[in-house]
């Protein structure tokens, strides 16, 4: 209970650093280190699989080339944003709201007190086994998916040659 | 429960200071070794009586001693904090992953039952993957806080090379894992102890050749080090990512490179070398095929188990530093042509061809 606090705690303060943050670069390793402290939250859960997951995919690959951008682009600081931009965001912000309240209040068994679930839950090999059974329709779709923006990506790239 | 913690702790001290002690080690044995392949004499300041061997000793005291009383610089416009925070995140890294590598069976001691390896998790291969992934940052963040285009340089090469690897790295071992059927390495070192056709150990090496090149290849390109050292490149780009390192914090990069080393050791050694395995060693003793058994008491079999790791590891640190010591750099384009068009679709083709033989072999009516 104590280390669950002191992680939320902790990515609460780093995913508001990635908001308030004016340097880009700062603002890239707050959100790796919320990632990581997400998965290591996950961790605790003994959800092993899917927070080394968290950290392989999205902490270790997806936020480095995040970085790899912001390091060739170099935007420097971030500017002041204008008014219409801020009632825009607080508008987006509020959506955002509605959409979670429900969500959230819905998963109340899914307390941090709460025994975890025992067995081989979470197991790489039941992840696989569910996998490739009862989601075998949805992961086909998504490679798929990823299949076309990998294409995508490709014919982008190519027409600038 | 005390000595639980008390077991847990030793172990988790041991790995450490043994990465840490080799890392330190190998820095000694890179420049003894360059000097002997280049008929140089090398480091000749540090002996003891004469005798270079020694001067191992004094080279461990010495070099960390020098590295931090220098003076540490901090370019003016660079970023003081995540120039700071580059060097723990390029070691940190390096240092934990060696965690989940088995260094030898499971030890029984007064009714009590000692898993030679620091953490068992159900991932664990994928643990390593994951801290090699966070490996990145060092260099990254090192090179941007720096405010060096020269640094800037290494950083970009160093972290678009290292993203490249880590696909082909993943994608080599996968045939390893569908052999063994499991991601726990102490499952897969157990494994390789197995015996095919009476007489060959069931050695990652014997079962996925192809596997083992691709993923020495890949894990030389993830430490960064000649033919992949691009992101330093000290001829095009003065010393790239840690060109304005100096003193205590260049000392851990410098370190985690070797710890790095270290640790892609022990994974080849578990993955392709049978980890912890002699041949024909069993919990009993050896089982020699046509010859006979030899049995041994438990504690001397542990012992040359954790003794036979040790040594493949140094093994195969030591063929490290004779490959950087023996080959010229690549350029930048070849490094990103063989990985993208090599080494990816050749682990692609050797996940194939094994899913293949596996379901054959499956399938055979006479299994050896």
């Amino acid at each position: 209970m104590i280390l669950f606090l002191i992680l939320a705690g902790l990515s609460i303060v780093f995913s508001l650093l990635v908001v308030f943050q004016r340097n880009v670069i700062y603002s890239a390793m707050a959100l790796v280190a919320t990632l990581f402290l997400i998965a290591v939250l996950f961790l605790t859960l003994e959800a092993a699989m899917v927070g080394i997951l968290q950290i392989l995919v999205y902490a270790g690959a997806i936020m480095v080339l995040f970085l790899f951008v912001i390091m060739l682009l170099n935007p420097g600081l971030l500017e002041g944003r204008s008014i219409a931009w801020w009632i825009f965001g607080s508008l987006a912000a509020v959506l955002l709201l509605f959409v979670l309240v429900p969500f959230l209040s819905d998963s109340g068994r899914l307390l941090p007190g709460q025994a975890p679930a025992g067995g081989s839950f979470g197991s790489p090999e039941s992840l696989a086994q569910s996998l490739f059974t009862d989601f075998v329709l949805p992961f086909e779709i998504a490679s798929v998916l990823l299949l076309v923006a990998i294409i995508g990506a490709v014919v982008l790239a190519k027409r600038e040659v | 429960m005390i000595v639980d913690i008390g077991i847990i702790a030793a172990k988790a001290l041991m790995v450490l200071s043994m990465v840490l002690n080799l890392a330190g080690v190998l820095g000694w044995i890179e420049r003894k070794a360059s000097a002997l392949i280049q008929n140089r004499i090398g480091a000749n300041r540090a002996s003891i009586f004469g005798f270079a061997g020694l001067g191992l000793v004094n080279t461990l005291i010495a070099d960390p001693i020098k590295f931090l009383t220098k003076e540490d610089f901090i370019p003016p416009k660079g970023d003081r904090l995540l120039h700071t925070l580059a060097p723990c995140l390029a070691l940190f890294p390096a240092l934990v992953a060696f965690a989940v590598i088995p260094f030898g069976d499971i030890l029984v001691v007064a009714d009590r039952t000692i898993n030679l390896q620091v953490a068992n998790l159900n991932v664990g291969i994928l643990y390593i993957f994951s801290m090699a992934s966070l490996s990145v940052y060092g260099i990254v963040i090192g090179a941007w806080a720096s405010n060096n285009k020269f640094s800037l340089l290494g950083g970009v090469r160093g972290s678009a090379q290292m993203i490249s690897y880590e696909i082909a790295m993943g994608l080599s071992v996968m045939g390893i894992l569908m052999i063994y059927g499991t991601l726990e390495l102490q499952e897969i070192a157990r494994a390789q102890g197995n015996l095919l056709w009476g007489w060959l150990p069931a050695w990652g090496i014997f079962l996925q050749p192809v596997a083992f090149l691709l993923f020495f290849t890949a894990a030389v390109a993830e430490t960064k080090r000649i033919p992949f050292d691009l992101p330093e490149a000290e001829s095009e780009i003065v010393a790239g990512y840690h060109v304005e390192y100096s003193g205590g914090k260049f000392l851990m990069f410098f370190a985690g490179e070797f710890a790095e080393i270290v640790t892609a050791a022990g994974l080849i050694t578990t993955l392709f070398f049978g980890g912890w395995q002699v041949p024909f060693l069993m919990r009993d003793g050896f089982h020699f095929p046509w010859v006979g058994t030899l049995f041994l008491p438990q504690l001397v079999v542990a012992l040359l188990q954790v003794g036979t790791f040790t040594l493949k590891v140094l093994f195969f640190c030591w063929l490290q530093i004779l490959l950087r010591w023996s080959l010229p750099r690549f350029r930048y384009d070849q490094v990103m042509r063989l990985g993208w068009k090599m080494l990816l679709p050749l682990a692609l083709l050797n996940v194939m061809v094994t899913a293949v033989l596996i379901v054959a072999w499956q399938s055979a009516p006479l299994k050896p």
